[in-house]
Order: C-alpha cells, then sequence, then structure tokens
C-alpha cells in the first residue's frame, strides 16, 4: 500500500521532470544550447495559472490554456530576442545570454510578484479515487497520463512529420539543412516553442502538485530536469522519458528512505557518477569532433 | 593628411628606430616589482589611515573590504572562465568551503592558543599567524573540492560543465546544511549558520591578501604554465597537438581557481560574521560571473573594476538595490550581444609599461601632440 503510492508519487514527479527534460532536450539537440530559461518559463507558466485562477477566477480550463499559452510565446520570444543575434557566437556567450535570461526571469518575477509563494487553487476538485478498495492520487494519475501522451506524440511529430524531418537535419548539420532549402530560423522557432509548451504544460501539472509559484521555483526544477535530459542522454526524447523517471525515483527513494535533506544532493551525485562513467548518457550517441 | 601623420609617428612606437636618434628607455623587471610594491603599500596605507582618522566611516570601511573579497572571486573565477575558457558555475560553492573551513578552523584553534575575540582587534602574532593558517587552510579545502569536482568535471565540456559544477556546489550546500547530524556535533550551524566567528579581517589584511592573490595569479598567467592555459582555451586540439598537457593544465587552473575562491570565502567569513548556506546559492556564483563577464573575460584589471563597481554600487544607491539583480540580468545579456569579449576584452593594464612610454614622452593622452612636434621635427 505505501509502497505502491510511493511508487506513484516517484511516477509523478519523475513524470513532470521528464516533460520538463523534453524541452531541454529539444533545444540542446537542434542548437546545442543548455536552454538555463527553461525552468524559468515554468515558473512564469505557474504564475500565468495563478493569476488566472486565483486573482481573476477564471476556470481551470482556461487557465491550462493561457499558461500553455503564454509559456510557448515567452520561449520564442527569448528565442528572437536573446539567442537569434547570438547564432553564430561562441558556444560560452550563448550559455552566459541563456543565464541571463533566467536571472532576468527570476528577478523580475521577485519584483513584481514579491518573494513569498503564491498558492495556485486545485485544478481538479476531487483528489482521490479508489481502485479496488486503494485510494489513488487523481492528480498523479492526470499527470502519468499527460506525459505518456506528450511523449508520443512528441516523437510522432519528430520522427513522422515534415517539420519533425527538418528539425532532425538542422540538429545533424545546420548549414547543410539551410542548404536543403530547410528555413532554418523557423525550424529553431518551433522547436522553442514546442519546447516550451511542454513547459507550459509541465508548470501546470507542476501547480497540481506542489500547488505553489515562487521566484526561483524554475532554479531546482529546471536544473533536476537537465540532470534527467543528460542522464537519458540529451538530444534523445526515449532518453529523456527514462531519466526523468529515474531522477523521480531516486528522489522519492531517498525521501522514502527519511533522508529527504538529502535528496538534491543524491540526484547531483547520480548525475556526476553518469556523467564520469557514461558521458553520453544511458541513450546518448557519441559525436566525433572533426578538427 | 591622417595617414601621413600616422606614419610619421610611427619610430615612437616601434624601438628600433631608423633614425636611431631615439633610444627607447626601459624599466627592468626588478624596478617594475619595486614600483608596483612600492605603489600597493601606499595605497593600503593611505586606505588604512584614512579609516583610522575617521574619514573613511566603519561602514565604508566595511563596504571596501567587501569589494577587496569580490575582487578576489572575480579574478579567481576568471582564471577558469576568462584564462581556461570553461563555465563553472558553482564559484560560490568554492566559497563557501573555503569560508566555513577557514572560519571553523580559526575558532576551533583559538582555545589551543589562548586567543580571545578581543585580541583579534588589536592584533597579535598569533591572530596574524592564525589569519594567515585559516586563509591558507579554507583555500586548500576549496582546492581539494576544486580537484574532486575537477577531474570528472574536465573530462566534459561546456555545458556540461557547467550543469556538473552547478550540481556540486548544490551538494555542497546541502553538506554544510545537514553535515551537523551526520558528525554528530556542531560544526556548520546547519541552516541557522555558523555564528560567533571573530572578525578576523580588517581593511590592511584584506587589501594585503587581495594584493598578493592577484600577484600570484599574475605572475602563474605570465608563466609557461599560464600560457599552456590560454592555448587551451584558444585551440584545445591544437594546444594538445604542440604537447600541452591538457588536461593537467585544465585542472591546475580550476584547482588554482578554487584555492583563491576558498581565500575569497575565508575573508567573507571574517568580514561578514556569519556564514550561512542560503548565502552560497546559485544567485552568489552568478553574481561573481557577471562581474567576470562584464569587466571582460581573460582581463583582471576588468575584473577588478568590475568587482569593485558592482560591490559599491548598490551599496551606494539603496533604492537601486532592488532593481540591482533585473538590471545585472540585462547588462549581462547586453553584453553577450554587443560586446561577447566584455567591456575591457582582453586588454590589461601594466603600470611598468605605463611609466615606460612616459619616460619615453609618449603620453597617452597627449597622443596626438606628440605625433605633431615628431612631424614638426
Amino acid at each position: 500500500m505505501t509502497f505502491l503510492t510511493q511508487l506513484l508519487n516517484g511516477l509523478q514527479l519523475g513524470s513532470i521532470y521528464a516533460l520538463v527534460a523534453l524541452g531541454y532536450t529539444m533545444v540542446y539537440g537542434i542548437i546545442l544550447l543548455l536552454n538555463f530559461a527553461h525552468g524559468d518559463i515554468i515558473m512564469v507558466g505557474a504564475y500565468i495559472s495563478w493569476i488566472v485562477m486565483a486573482k481573476l477566477g477564471m476556470s481551470p480550463a482556461l487557465a491550462v490554456v493561457l499558461s500553455v499559452a503564454g509559456c510557448t510565446l515567452l520561449g520564442v520570444l527569448i528565442d528572437k530576442v536573446a539567442y537569434a543575434p547570438l547564432r553564430n557566437a561562441p558556444r560560452l556567450s550563448i550559455l552566459i545570454t541563456a543565464i541571463g535570461v533566467s536571472y532576468f526571469l527570476e528577478n523580475g518575477a521577485q519584483l513584481v510578484f514579491g518573494a513569498d509563494a503564491k498558492v495556485v487553487p486545485a485544478f481538479i476538485s476531487t483528489s482521490t479515487i479508489k481502485v479496488g478498495g486503494v485510494s489513488l492520487s487523481l492528480n498523479a494519475i492526470i499527470t502519468i497520463i499527460v506525459t505518456a501522451v506528450c511523449t508520443v506524440v512528441l516523437q510522432l511529430l519528430v520522427q513522422k512529420t515534415k517539420l519533425g524531418k527538418a528539425m532532425r537535419a538542422v540538429s545533424e548539420d545546420m548549414g547543410a539543412a539551410r542548404l536543403m532549402g530547410i528555413n532554418v530560423n523557423t525550424t529553431i522557432s518551433f522547436t522553442f516553442a514546442l519546447g516550451s509548451a511542454l513547459a507550459g504544460i509541465g508548470a501546470v501539472l507542476y501547480s497540481m502538485a506542489y500547488s505553489q509559484a515562487t521566484p526561483t521555483m524554475g532554479i531546482m526544477l529546471g536544473t533536476k530536469a537537465f540532470v534527467a535530459a543528460v542522464l537519458g542522454g540529451i538530444g534523445s526524447i526515449p532518453g529523456a522519458v527514462i531519466g526523468g523517471l529515474l531522477v523521480g525515483f531516486a528522489e522519492v527513494f531517498v525521501s522514502a528512505l527519511g533522508l529527504s535533506v538529502w535528496k538534491d544532493a543524491v540526484v547531483f551525485l547520480l548525475l556526476i557518477i553518469v556523467l564520469v562513467v557514461k558521458p553520453t548518457g544511458i541513450l546518448g550517441r557519441t559525436m566525433n569532433e572533426k578538427v | 593628411m591622417e595617414e601621413d601623420m600616422a606614419t610619421k609617428g610611427k619610430p615612437i612606437i616601434s624601438t628600433g628606430s631608423p633614425k636611431g636618434s631615439k633610444k627607447r628607455k626601459t624599466i627592468s623587471t626588478g624596478k617594475r616589482y619595486i614600483i608596483n610594491t612600492v605603489l600597493t603599500v601606499l595605497v593600503i596605507v593611505i586606505g588604512q589611515m584614512m579609516i583610522d582618522n575617521g574619514s573613511i566611516s566603519r561602514y565604508q570601511g566595511s563596504v571596501l573590504e567587501q569589494v577587496g573579497i569580490y575582487i578576489i572571486m572575480a579574478v579567481s573565477l576568471n582564471i577558469a572562465t576568462g584564462y581556461l575558457g570553461q563555465l563553472p558555475l558553482g564559484h560560490a560553492g568554492f566559497m563557501s568551503v573555503g569560508g566555513y573551513s577557514c572560519a571553523i578552523f580559526i575558532m576551533r584553534m583559538m582555545g589551543p592558543m589562548h586567543v580571545t575575540m578581543y585580541d583579534f582587534m588589536t592584533g597579535t602574532p598569533a591572530t596574524t599567524l592564525l589569519f594567515v593558517c585559516g586563509l591558507i587552510f579554507g583555500g586548500v579545502c576549496a582546492a581539494i573540492c576544486g580537484l574532486i569536482i575537477g577531474i570528472p568535471a574536465l573530462r566534459l565540456k561546456g555545458d556540461y560543465l557547467a550543469i556538473i559544477t552547478l550540481g556540486f556546489a548544490e551538494i555542497i550546500r546541502v553538506v554544510m546544511l545537514n553535515i551537523d547530524s551526520v558528525v554528530g556535533f556542531q560544526l556548520t550551524g546547519g541552516a541557522k549558520g555558523l555564528t560567533g566567528i571573530p572578525s578576523y579581517t580588517n581593511f590592511t589584511n584584506t587589501f594585503v591578501v587581495v594584493a598578493i592573490s592577484l600577484f600570484l595569479i599574475h605572475t602563474m598567467m605570465k608563466s609557461r604554465h599560464g600560457r599552456a592555459i590560454l592555448a587551451i582555451r584558444d585551440n584545445e586540439i591544437a594546444a594538445e597537438a604542440t604537447g600541452v598537457n591538457t588536461t593537467y593544465y585544465k585542472t591546475l587552473a580550476f584547482v588554482v581557481s578554487a584555492f583563491f575562491a576558498g581565500v575569497g570565502g575565508g575573508l567573507y567569513a571574517g568580514c561578514i560574521g556569519v556564514m550561512a548556506p542560503a548565502k552560497f546559492g546559485f544567485m552568489k556564483s552568478i553574481e561573481i560571473l557577471v562581474m567576470v563577464v562584464l569587466g571582460g573575460m581573460g582581463s583582471m584589471l576588468g575584473s577588478v573594476i568590475s568587482a569593485t563597481f558592482l560591490t559599491i554600487l548598490p551599496e551606494a544607491l539603496r533604492a537601486f538595490a532592488d532593481y540591482r539583480m533585473v538590471v545585472y540580468a540585462i547588462v549581462l545579456i547586453l553584453v553577450m550581444i554587443f560586446r561577447p569579449q566584455g567591456l575591457l576584452g582582453d586588454y590589461d593594464f601594466s603600470m611598468g609599461n605605463f611609466l615606460e612610454k612616459i619616460i619615453n614622452g609618449e603620453f597617452p593622452w597627449k597622443k596626438k601632440q606628440a605625433e605633431e612636434v615628431e612631424a614638426d621635427e
């Protein structure tokens, strides 16, 4: 019984990490950028949910739609304003810019909303359902299902559609893709939109699980999701899901042992071990560097 | 017209003048060291005198101490970012290791060495010894952490290194928070923080440490080892092909960077008086990174100026303090877009070279005049 609850908790947390990790993996896969601002996009999404439901008193469905739309727009905007001018700059410059964007969003949110946590109202009224005498958290089940659907849709999109093909081509060789008539900028923007939309969904799921929004919530969530993406092998969609679930389970497992204060350390230790043993991650491909 | 002047003005700059009439005077390395030492001592003595007679208030003095600390932090991060070309995001982690170990070392040694809190205000040989040992101990502890993280991290590149150092700093923070329950006695004080640290820093000893640190980093970067580190930054594969042991030098730069971060942390503990793990989060690392990036990656002068400026500014403009972080972020993005190498790039100021120009009659502010004089001749 408790084991089942813990399992469900792990799956729920892991699913959220997986969704966020998917966003990291896609952006990294296409322009080799560790999008530090990704976690903060989720934070903005959570605040949008809070504004729509707690401030304006509108329906949760609208909150979901607006959060996802807001995150998508924000992601594309960030790409256009901050990253696009640096497309050909050294990697370090783009990385620092990404940190700057992340820093801006965090402190901007702190300035606008204040540093204290805002309580996001519940999206659904019933919290548990009973299956065969065992009560399960409805939030957890919704989270797991949504993540599974998103992953499948994303995988189909990348593998089967023309846009997906363009994305894969750009990620393989941007110059050659341009010569083949692919609109590189549109493709990159689309990738950002897709990744940020996933972040928006992640924001809603996170608010469902923890029902609060703080300006700095994105740092830890984002970092752990990146850890998940690296664990699974960055650039790989199934890898992100596997990594996300691994991180989620590791955290829940450590907490269940009564060592919850150490859970962050355990996740990063996991990352260091994986990077030392297999730097490409579980499902990652090795890339040879050309001189 | 202008071209004409430029060509005529050339012999001033080149040493081997075709006319042979003007032999360029130079200053020997020894003299340069003496000049710099005298100037540094002068600045510190004048600063201390101004504090003693009250023209710099106690509060301003403590801000100046923080300026010194952040100069060390920025310059030490610059070793890894500007000179080595990596992006560690866990500098605050090394700072906290250095700070905690230095403070704990000094607090635990006070008893056996019969030093009281009061002695630190007056200053005795024992407190000086304790101060030096504490800082070195803090630096070494941070350097060991740098070594532990550097060996796995430096096998990776760019983003991975950034994330692994960020993760490591986070591990350090969690360890500092919870180590008391593991060791079974009060070591770091957990979330409440470590209190009762004697104020073992003052203006003079802070800036003596700053000067020594800058000198050591400068000489390292001008040596064979420094050139190897720069070669790795410019092209790692080419550096390896020319026989630079890249792993060794990357680790070296990383460890030296961590060492000085630890020294800075040791000073910080003495200056602030309270250590709490929450102070050394990701935000602190970014704050230091902003200083390095803004000043110019690879420019020591740039790091010093921006560390000074960015430490004093929020203190001077209290109203600005709320917006500080947002402004930092915007500045960071704008600098990256419009001037990716930082405001000063890799320009560095050399007192010796400057004086050499002066004694040769090349006043930087009178460039035009000098050229005109030459043209008249």
